[in-house]
């Protein structure tokens, strides 16, 4: 158990070894351990990645590093070494030393973590003055101005004096990773850094902060949730799971031969992972089928299986021509926005004469990053809000003009499921109420037989019926899920929105709740429209794609066809940016 | 797969130590929660909901029937030969300046100041309740006009507000018209901290997800808006009961309250102010009643938005 990690060159000391590492949230129940006897070591200039689901602890482990603990935690054992001290009896004065100075740190969401009211340069220059860097009004702003330059924001001496609200998030973060490390520390750890910004931004910053660090020599701990994005960015690899180490080693021997049950299913549910998956055999031999693939799903993935799911899907798909569900024609949306400056107003067009069409029993994915006004095409087709213009066909019914009795039955045909499974469902209604609410509102059969349909539902999106009484702060996120897709079904729609369904979700829920999605439309014969901004799950689950870029839809093809064959420059940068490109997998 | 041999650096968990769960299992608890339920057992496990709530059960039955409590008549049977008499075997608390049982006009007075309370708390829970939910639901120019009338409200403090109006309506002195006069002014209160809420339930996913499924606006507000947001009501209502037991003592105290003939802890306490020195008891039995029931009241209102809102416990 000593020496997980061995050295990669003995004659260098390690630069981080943490022994035995135990973190507990004190609570009115007892202590809760978060973090139960993790080991590992950083030699200087590498890069580690620790991969985990919400709740393994990652996060932890790395704030038990620099004693950032939230509120209640507390290290309760173990030991911290960093470059042959120990930090676990440091001092907060010594510790405030040690931060910032010589291990720097990128927090994971960068919209919230620069002050709104100071400005950049404000920002920068007190991270500068309080590490001691540069002493002095004049040297200080100097180094303020090569911190921005590196961060690679044009105009750095003009960026300082403004605010962060004038920065987009990428530009964001880029600041954050200037200030943390802009004392040259010998440590960088970069807690999900790009979790919260889309997949192009996502790789640039990746990118940039790869080349800063190898440049200064920094080592750096990666913390994040996606196991493509780990191996692509580490060489060494750590999975934890509910806050103990399931594997650890060279990144490119856990993917391709993992061997804890638990890091075999994060490999197969991986999406970034499974879509490279997909692509190499497609391309590796057009006559090879999906399941000759050599991979043998063992009974620790059934069920999590993107492969397996996708290849089941296709034996489902509807090899004739069918009549369209969703016919969308010029569907434009303007939003008069409140501009800075008097009596200044202007529009933002959300979307732009949108063009597509799902054909029955298929599922269309409409991609693109935030601010591309996927969700406002979505919002549209639900009439939940008014379209400027164009016009929406559903079963070749224009909906504009429906109004009382008609739209209603417009919303039985249709339903939606949205992102966020914490939000969308109403806390203090218990789980029977919530999936009988649609049959209510439609009057749809009497008591009994509407309680029938909630057990049956349950069934069917595989939750006990004993949830019926159950209120939805004692289910996970992916029951929840479950429950709104329940509810969505009730009526047994035709088509289903589904609004970023799975992107809240941990991603061995997720790959269940694709392959519950996918079972769903084989059996009901469902339309799905997929609104997502991850290209990964579009391979596994759509049929077609239409890529949207700034209100507009950029190529819209089969999935196979934009995979393949991209026609646009942004849809070739949207599939680089998926991670794990450069990773040969031994499946 | 290739080689099942991992590297020398290879470091894989043994299985034992790290066993796996089925994903998204159902962990089901063996009674169903949701946040009033929660509320009540954290409620339940704290002494000070108890005692606040044993002393305001308490003071309802006082009220209801005081007869329980003392058989002297408080008001009857007055000599003023015991005018501001000390203790006796029978009269435990003493003598009023008319000669009247201290501790029986505390009884007996009781059920006015918890009328005056609850008529009010009703009369400000159903105004802000109102106009609260229209204003921060439907938005637009009806939240300004309500908003707008609400701040009209409570721009004039409700005790100077509710002695004006005593002044003007003095024939017409009652519990129903002094609960009216301080509920008339203080329901801003409420109405503001339930607007604040439904703005922000409004945009909350699940009522998008009501809208989409074709449930109606009203439908809406009433079923999942509504429930949402009135649990900061409860805690004003709970603790505002206390403040209008408060507002009436201060009316009687300041004289525009109810009449003399009237049993009240306000009256009593108005009454004795000019001997408090020479029978301090006459004063300070009633004012100990009221600040204790006020205090039982607030405590009671504090326990409650413990419950109710997981931050504020985090926090202790």
């Amino acid at each position: 158990m000593s020496d997980r990690i061995t050295a990669s060159s003995d004659e260098q000391a390690p630069l981080l070894k943490i022994r035995d590492l135990q973190v507990g949230f004190q609570t009115t129940e007892g202590v809760v351990p978060a973090v139960r006897g993790v080991d590992l070591t950083l030699m200087p200039g590498q890069t580690l990645a620790i991969v985990g689901e919400s709740g393994s602890g990652k996060s932890t482990t790395a704030h038990a590093i620099i004693n950032l603990l939230p509120g209640p935690g507390r290290i309760t054992g173990g030991s911290i070494e960093f470059d042959g001290k120990e930090l676990t009896k440091y001092s907060e004065k010594e510790m405030e030393e040690i931060r910032g100075k010589l291990i720097g740190f990128v927090p994971q969401d960068p919209m919230s973590n620069l002050n709104p009211v100071w400005s950049i340069g404000f920002q920068v220059e007190e991270t500068i003055r309080a590490n001691g860097i540069a002493t002095g009004r004049k040297e200080v702003r100097a180094h303020a101005i090569q911190v921005l330059r590196e961060a690679g924001l044009a105009d750095a001496d003009k960026r300082l004096k403004q605010f962060p609200h004038q920065f987009s998030g990428g530009m964001r973060q880029r600041v954050l990773i200037g200030i943390g490390l802009s004392s040259r520390p010998k440590l960088l750890i970069a807690d999900e850094p790009t979790s919260a910004l889309d997949v192009t931004v996502q790789r640039r910053i990746l990118d940039h902060l790869e080349t800063l660090t190898r440049d200064i020599g920094t080592a750096v701990l990666f913390i994040t949730h996606d196991l493509g994005l780990a191996a692509e960015r580490a060489e060494q690899l750590v999975v934890m799971y509910k806050g103990k180490i399931v594997e650890a080693g060279p990144s490119k021997e856990i993917l391709q031969n993992p061997i804890h049950p638990y890091t075999q299913r994060l490999v197969a549910a991986a999406p970034s992972l499974a879509s490279r998956r997909i692509q190499s055999a497609t391309h590796e031999s057009a006559t090879h089928a999906l399941s000759d693939l050599d991979y043998a799903p063992t009974s620790v993935t059934e069920g999590l299986d993107l492969i397996a799911a996708a290849e089941q899907r296709l034996e489902h798909l509807p090899t004739t021509k069918r009549p369209d569900a969703i016919v969308v024609k010029d569907l434009t949306k303007v939003y008069k926005i409140r501009g800075q400056g008097r009596g200044a107003s202007g529009e933002v067009i959300a979307s732009d004469k949108v063009n597509f069409s799902v054909e029955k029993g298929t599922t269309t994915a409409l991609v693109g990053e935030s601010g591309s006004g996927k969700s406002t095409v979505a919002r549209m087709i639900l009439r939940l809000e008014d379209p400027t213009s164009g016009s929406i066909m559903i079963d070749g019914q224009d909906v504009a003009p429906l109004k009382g009795k008609q739209l209603l039955d417009l919303r039985r045909r249709m339903q939606p499921v949205f992102q966020d499974p914490y939000g969308s469902l109403d806390p203090l209604r218990n789980i029977g109420n919530t999936i009988g609410e649609p049959l209510h509102t439609h009057k749809v059969g009497d008591r009994t037989s509407r309680k029938e349909r909630v057990l049956e539902l349950l069934d069917q999106v595989a939750l006990p019926q004993s949830l019926i009484t159950r209120y939805p702060n004692e289910l996970s996120g992916g029951q929840r899920q479950r429950v709104a897709i329940a509810r969505a079904l009730a009526l047994k729609p035709d088509v289903v929105i589904l609004d970023e369904a799975v992107s809240a979700l941990d991603v061995l829920v997720q790959a269940q709740i694709l392959k519950l999605l996918a079972d769903l439309q084989a059996e009901l014969e469902l339309t799905y429209l997929f609104i997502t901004h991850d290209l990964a799950v579009v391979r596994v689950i759509a049929d077609n794609v239409c890529v949207m870029q700034k209100g507009r839809i950029v190529e819209a093809a089969s999935t196979d066809d934009v995979f393949d064959n991209p026609q646009e420059q942004y849809t070739k940068e949207l599939l680089n940016a998926i991670p794990g490109a450069g990773i040969t997998l031994g499946v | 797969m290739s080689n099942n041999t991992p590297s020398s650096n290879h470091f894989v968990a043994p299985l034992e130590e790290t066993p796996l769960v089925a994903i998204d299992a159902v962990k089901v608890g063996d009674r169903p929660s949701n946040l009033w339920i929660d509320a009540w057992r954290d409620m339940r496990r704290r002494p000070m909901f108890w005692i606040s709530a044993a002393i305001i059960l308490l003071v309802l039955i006082v009220a209801f029937f005081p007869n329980l409590f003392t058989q002297v008549p408080p008001n009857d049977n007055c000599q003023l030969s015991n005018s501001n008499g000390a203790p006796t075997g029978e009269h435990i608390l003493g003598f009023t300046k008319q000669g009247c049982d201290v501790f029986s006009r505390i009884i007996h007075g009781t059920s006015t100041s918890l009328s005056v309370g609850i008529i009010v708390v009703i009369l400000t829970t159903v105004l802000g309740i109102l106009f609260g939910m229209f204003a921060g639901y439907y938005g637009g120019w009806l939240d300004s006009v309500l908003s707008r009338a609400g701040d009209i409200f409570f721009s004039i403090p409700y005790i100077l507000a509710a002695v004006v109006i005593m002044s003007v309506f003095s024939a017409y002195r009652n519990v129903f018209v002094i609960s009216l006069a301080i509920g008339i002014f203080a329901w801003p209160a409420t109405a503001r901290v339930l607007r604040a809420e439904i703005l922000r339930v409004k945009n909350s996913d699940f009522v998008m997800a009501a809208q989409a499924l074709g449930v109606s606006r009203f439908r809406i507000l009433i079923r999942h808006v509504l429930p949402n947001s009135i649990a900061p009501v409860i805690v004003v209502t709970t603790i505002s009961l206390g403040a209008a037991i408060v507002a009436e003592a201060t009316l009687s105290f300041l004289g525009v309250g109810l009449p003399n003939s009237t049993m009240s802890w306000g009256n009593d306490i108005s009454q004795a102010q000019t001997d408090l020195r020479t029978a301090p008891q006459t004063l300070i039995y009633p004012s100990l009643a009221l600040s204790i029931t006020v205090l039982s009241f607030i405590m009671l209102g504090e326990v409650i938005r413990d419950a109710l809102d997981p931050k504020a416990r985090a926090q202790r």
